[in-house]
């Protein structure tokens, strides 16, 4: 029990369109173990970025609870959840998402800052950013790096806190299918290496067989599976 | 976050849109350049002002006679009436008091001749008036007393009767035919603009001289004017009240209907003052509006800024950037846009000022504009204040956006 570093209970997840309500989650109740690998499944529409927002933070659900790491997160007020995202949470986008006018390096930095890090924040960074194998590169801004060079500077800024589980919704959809497995290479090294829980969406059955547990949605309810 | 990071984050992201932001704190620019131009311009009229006062006097209080209609019993003003004044008892904030005649006369030295405004006066009349002498001094109170037939010129009249600067204390001119002696030439005052004589063009000589041959009045002792000086600008009101409540008693007059009238010189310099300072003030508002033109300028790029940039606040909140870092994010691209225009502001008003010296030194009435500390502090202050107050509401924008909205945002 203690070794779940995510419990989630009976979440849903309602959006009112004008009159029609679209429930994007019907009752999702899952517990993820420390240090786990997690691929979530299910056809489009199915409620996986919905429930990956909830799990990250970002997002809360309409009903149910939410426990990451031992913090019961529905209860708390914006701030916290800010701190919480910063400190237990780390984000891979599809689309990378770092700061056009930033340098590698200060992309890096800003969890850190947003952490109030000061002591040795810039070696940490250096140090993530040779992690992904761009220790050379660390000057270099967003367009002047290919987009697996990006996604992995976006791998070294969702590590640098040390966070309990990083998030990667679709990580590869934007890449070739080199690149792809690089990133994926990546991902799961970081997992091995430092214990993270990793949860990442994908439609590609090749990269879910890496997970050890496959998780599928469909109409924002499980469909029992195992890997 | 440190202040100076943020700095360099708000400068990175406005050098991003290099014409987008100059233009932006052109808005200020001229809103700040406006208010100091206009202000500083203001203070400079009002203060030459005060200087044409402060040569006269602002201390001083005139005298007339000045009969008001349904008096009975009208009595002039007489020497005996500035000897009352001077009571310390009756009077205490009346430092001193001084009195003339006013009348014309031909005067002649050798073959040069000038018909001129002749002044009998008491000896003070110079300190009263604080009169530079280019030779020589003026008559005292023995000669006045003595009825000593002596004269001070003023600078134009010297110049047309002698045709020289020097040398002139000790000849003789003749007034309407009588012979007086030089003891003094009085230095150029110009217009002063608000002085009741100019001495430039006229002969001063002793009052019981011109009550004798010049200004033949019925009164023994009669005068017409007094000038009473003050011990204190700050006490003109009392001085004022002791003057007419003993002048009233001299001359029985009840309150309302005197026989003479009291003309106080601070009263025309603060009527004169507040005057000024309403126009500066308006003509501040109106430049003001501009100062307001230019923060809306400052909204409306911010919020377009905010709305661009959706996807960076919902990363930023993503990596744990609470509601206050994005706040303050923006709050700082805001202010840095109005400090910057507010110091280019302050410096362009400052040149708009001294241009305007220039131009009016050029035109014969030099105005100096004052920059006071005191506005560059206001426009510096009203323009933070402005980027602080029309960014809040697109900095709170962006603060308050949900992180998966953001996101979402394309
Ligand atoms: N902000 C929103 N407003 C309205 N409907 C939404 C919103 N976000 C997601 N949905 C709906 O919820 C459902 C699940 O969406 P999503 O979680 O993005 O699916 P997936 O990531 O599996 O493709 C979809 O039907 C989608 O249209
Ligand atoms: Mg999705």
């Amino acid at each position: 029990m203690s070794d779940w570093v995510i419990t989630a209970d009976s979440l849903t997840k309602r959006y009112k369109m004008g009159t029609v309500v679209v429930n994007a989650l019907n009752g999702v109740s899952l517990n993820i173990g420390a240090g786990e690998v997690v691929a979530i499944m299910g056809p489009s529409g199915s409620g996986k970025s919905t429930l990956m927002n909830i799990i990250g933070c970002l997002d809360r659900p309409s009903s149910g609870d939410y426990t990451l790491d031992g913090v019961l997160v529905s209860k708390l007020r914006d701030n916290e959840v800010a701190h919480i995202r910063n400190q237990k949470v780390g984000f891979v986008f599809q689309s990378f998402n770092l700061l056009p006018r930033a340098s590698a390096l200060e992309n890096v930095e800003l969890p850190m800052r947003y952490a109030g890090v000061t002591k040795n924040r810039t070696q940490r960074a250096k140090a993530a950013l040779e992690l992904v194998g761009l220790g050379e590169r660390i000057k270099h801004r967003p367009n002047e790096l290919s987009g697996g060079q990006q996604q992995r500077v976006a791998i070294a800024r969702a590590m640098v806190n040390n966070p309990a589980i990083i998030l990667a919704d679709e990580p590869t959809g934007a890449l070739d299918t080199r690149s792809g497995k690089e990133i994926m290479d990546l991902l799961l090294q970081t997992n091995a290496q430092c214990g993270t829980t990793l949860i990442l969406v994908t439609h590609d059955p090749g990269v879910a067989a890496r997970a050890q547990r496959t998780i599928r949605l469909r109409d924002g309810l499980l469909e029992e599976a195992q890997a | 976050m440190k202040l100076t990071h943020l700095i360099k984050e708000a400068l990175k992201s406005l050098t991003a849109n290099k014409l987008r932001s100059a233009l932006t704190i052109l808005g200020i620019v001229i809103g700040v350049a406006a208010v100091i131009a206009m202000v500083s311009l203001g203070r400079g009229v009002q203060d030459s002002i005060n200087k044409q006062f402060s040569s006269m006097g602002s201390a001083q209080i005139m005298v007339f006679s000045n009969y008001a209609p349904g008096i009975t019993d009208p009595k002039p003003l007489t020497l005996g009436d500035a000897e009352a004044l001077k009571d310390i008892m009756l009077a205490p904030d009346v430092k001193d008091v001084a009195a003339d005649l006013q009348g014309n006369g031909k005067v002649i030295f050798g073959s040069k001749a000038a018909t001129v405004s002749v002044y009998g006066t008491t000896g003070n009349y110079a300190e009263l008036n604080n009169y530079d002498f280019m030779e020589g001094g003026y008559f005292n109170e023995e000669q006045v007393s003595g009825q000593s037939a002596v004269a001070v010129l003023g600078p134009t009249l010297a110049k047309t009767l002698f045709d020289r600067k020097t040398g002139i204390v000790g000849e003789t001119i003749r007034i309407e035919g009588q012979p007086y002696r030089v003891v003094g030439v009085l230095k150029e005052r110009g217009a002063s603009g608000v002085s009741f004589t100019s001495t430039d063009n006229a002969v001063l000589i002793p009052i019981s001289v011109a009550s004798q041959r010049i200004a033949v009045r019925q009164t023994r002792g009669q005068v017409d004017t007094m000038t009473v000086v003050v011990r204190s600008s700050s006490r003109v009101n009392q001085a004022t009240d002791q003057v007419k409540e003993i002048l009233r008693a001299r001359h029985r007059t009840p309150i309302g209907i005197d026989d003479f009238m009291v003309f106080v010189a601070k009263d025309l310099l603060d009527s004169l003052n507040s005057l000024t300072t309403m126009v500066t003030l308006f003509l501040g508002a109106i430049a003001a509006i501009s100062l307001l033109v230019g923060g809306i300028g400052i909204m409306n790029i911010m919020l377009v800024s905010v709305t661009e940039r959706t996807r960076e606040i919902g990363l930023r909140k993503a990596l744990g950037a609470r509601r206050r870092d994005i706040l303050v994010q923006f709050l700082a691209e805001a202010s840095l846009l109005s400090m910057v225009g507010g110091a280019i502001g302050i410096a362009l008003g400052w040149g708009i000022g001294i241009a305007i010296m220039v131009i009016s030194k050029n035109s014969g009435s030099a105005i100096t504009p004052i920059v006071g500390l005191d506005a560059i502090l206001m426009a510096t202050l009203t323009s933070s204040a402005i980027g602080i107050f029309f960014g809040f509401y697109p900095a709170n924008r962006a603060a308050s956006l949900t992180p998966v909205e953001a996101l979402r945002s394309e």
